[in-house]
């Protein structure tokens, strides 16, 4: 097979691309799941049903799109100029852990929104720092990044697992290895009362339109993609780009931080080692799904959230084990790169 | 620093690194092969959890357990396929590629797992490798103990070792294998295909992955459980570097390492008190380390990571 090519990338195509993807993905997983011994048909509907059929779902399913739109962002902002950040997860869980240690009672005597404000600020930098620290190494010695991320998130988590069961032990929680709360002034409003969703959805969003509105029209957006195009161009161009891929990764260590930090504020109020069904790793697929774009990341969460809560469900009611949601996500994944060189290719006669 | 004599002096201690030396062994003579073609294989984490699985579920079946080594080989070698496609074939980013690789064996596995063993309580077991006696060597004070109590698969990898070091240097087969890796012009110029050698390279690079987790359902242990490779795959990855991709050296990292694991874990029962998180943390901290001093000196195969289309440069 030879490629050629293309001559522009149209839209069109960049729009078709992930949803052929899903396509792919869901029938090549109808197969799996029949072999479980349950109709497809009957399975994906309950999905449906799990996770959009009721105001209720509906709310639940966009209260797990939240921090998928973070790490997501994290993903598409890094990947962009290609600073490979494998260390969402990691980044998620200092996110959370700072937040929930200064929340607890050091942040509390201070008026709510400051205190938020802060607490969002701090955990932001707490990850920056964490992505800035391997893209440093990679710009002084040459250290893969993809590597020495993967590996920092088995150390933050373990790091996680030392301050919940010592410094940052509940001592309410029955022995449970849980953090103490964030103090309750603190928590994010709900979005809609009785329901589990929080204003941290309005955050990720302006998130979202932010790195949008940084990348389409500043100058350091138009630096961010120079590096990740060709670094050699955009270094001969005057292009610093040591203190671009550091500001990128300034970038993408505080986003997924975020994530962490906004679900402690949010739904859980405490930290566990557990609290993060993989959504640092889900953020990758959130991104390349979006073909790395800012408006995509949004869709492309809600569509893994979909996945993750219908087969939650689906689960339930039909005994299909509810890994089949992270087996559509991968497939997902590999179904859109192989989507995306199409776009940028085309197969010669 | 008594107790770290005691330690060293111990056989169980030297027993006990060869064992955890095993499964990385395995899997970073896989992805040295992988990359010595050119292609950078992060699917290892997955493919060794794949491997994991189908081992040992060939042998809950009923089946021998060789069979259960040879079915995890082919599980790896159909995701090294995959890889070797999109990767190879297509031209996709090797990092990216690698890493959904990584998601669906490691989810795929947890999933057919779930759908065809009943777990109650406790995961359900096989009869694992027993450790070999040898006539006489096993008998041997200290020695017998540390090195000639092993299982099969120990002895396997140590072969391997050898055999990969022997095809890659000195067998035409090697050179081609490293002249993709180097130059796929060249290798094409010389009217071999560089995209079927990095296909087979990865294929059999991936097969090894498989066979080291495989390792830790039938031998290290007898059961299977999620996430129980805990990034020994990116661990290999790093040793790779380290081993500057020489399978000598590799080995010589693998020991290395699987020594300070075994240390620290008695160290951890003579320090009662600490937290038992930093001792773990250890590993990841030395892999970090050992990647950072080795990587300015470290000689990288040249087309590492450079998809190869012909006519195009």
């Amino acid at each position: 097979m030879q490629f050629e090519r293309r001559a522009d990338v149209s839209v069109t195509l960049l729009v078709v691309a992930p949803l052929a993807a899903i396509t792919v993905a869901l029938l090549l997983c109808a197969g799996l799941i029949a072999a479980a011994g349950v109709s497809p048909i009957t399975a994906y509907g309950e999905m449906l049903r799990g996770a959009l059929g009721s105001r209720l779902s509906i709310t639940e399913t966009l209260t797990r799109a939240i921090p998928l739109i973070f790490t997501g962002l994290a993903a598409a902002v890094a990947f962009r100029a290609r600073v490979w950040n494998i260390g969402g997860e990691g980044q998620f869980y200092i996110g959370a852990l700072v937040t929930a240690g200064l929340g607890h009672s050091l942040f509390a005597s201070l008026p709510a929104p400051i205190a938020i404000s802060l607490l969002l600020a701090v955990s932001a930098i707490c990850g920056a720092l964490l992505l800035m620290a391997p893209v440093a190494l990679r710009l002084r010695f040459g250290v893969d990044e993809v590597v020495v991320t993967l590996l920092m998130n088995f150390i933050v988590l373990l790091f996680v697992g030392l301050m919940v069961e010592g410094p940052l032990k509940d001592p309410m929680a029955f022995g449970w290895p849980q953090s103490v709360p964030v103090d309750p002034s603190l928590r994010l409003p709900r979005l809609v009362p009785r329901t589990r969703l929080h204003i941290g959805l309005l955050v990720a969003l302006v998130a979202a339109l932010t790195v949008w509105i940084v990348q389409a029209r500043t100058v350091f957006g138009t630096e961010m993609r120079a590096a990740g195009l060709s670094p050699r161009a955009a270094a001969f161009a005057g292009i610093p780009l040591p203190r671009i891929l550091m500001s990128v990764a300034f970038l993408s260590g505080g986003l997924a931080a975020l994530a962490g930090s906004v679900e402690v504020l949010g739904p859980t109020g405490y930290v566990t080692t557990t609290m993060s069904p993989g959504f640092g790793y889900a953020g990758i697929v959130v991104a390349m799904l979006a073909a790395l774009h800012p408006a995509g990341v949004v869709a492309a969460a809600i569509f893994i959230a979909t996945v993750f809560v219908g087969a939650d469900a689906m689960s339930r009611a039909t005994g299909v084990p509810s890994f089949i949601a992270d087996v559509i996500m991968s497939v997902s994944l590999l179904a859109m790169l192989t989507a995306l060189l199409f776009t940028t290719y085309r197969i010669k006669r | 620093m008594s107790t770290t004599l005691d330690i060293l002096a111990s056989a169980s201690l030297w027993a006990a690194v060869l064992r955890i030396a095993t499964p990385l062994i395995f899997g970073v003579l896989g992805a040295l092969i992988c990359e010595r073609a050119g292609v950078l294989n992060l699917g290892i984490e997955g493919i060794m959890t794949m491997g994991a699985m189908s081992g040992w579920l060939t042998v809950y079946w009923g089946g021998s357990l060789w069979f259960g080594l040879l079915a995890a080989a082919l599980s790896g070698m159909a995701f090294g396929w995959l890889h070797a496609k999109l990767t190879v074939s297509l031209g996709l980013s090797q990092h990216v590629t690698g890493l959904g690789i990584t998601l669906l064996a490691a989810s795929l596995s947890y999933y057919l797992y779930r759908m065809w063993v009943q777990v109650g309580d406790l995961p359900p077991t096989i009869t694992p490798f027993e450790p070999i006696r040898f006539p006489v060597l096993s008998d041997l004070p200290f020695l017998g103990e540390a090195l000639f109590a092993q299982t099969a698969p120990t002895y396997l990898a140590l072969a391997f070792v050898a055999l990969t070091a022997w095809i890659l240097a000195r067998t035409p087969l090697g050179l081609a294998v490293r002249m993709a890796g180097e130059n796929p012009h060249a290798v094409d110029a010389q009217g071999l295909n560089p995209l079927a050698i990095r296909t087979g390279a990865v294929m059999a690079g991936s097969a090894l992955m498989a066979v080291g987790g495989a390792f830790l359902t039938m031998a290290a242990f007898n059961s299977f459980f999620p996430t129980m490779v805990q990034g020994r795959g990116w661990i290999c990855i790093a040793l790779v570097v380290f081993a500057s991709w020489q399978p000598g050296k590799a080995l010589i990292g693998a020991l290395l390492f699987a020594l300070f694991d075994a240390f620290q874990l008695r160290l951890q029962t003579a320090i009662p008190g600490a937290p038992y998180q930093l001792f773990l943390m250890a590993p990841y901290v030395l892999s970090i380390l050992a990647l950072v001093l080795v990587a300015r000196r470290a000689r990288v195969p040249e087309a590492l990571m450079q998809p190869y289309r012909r006519g195009e440069r």
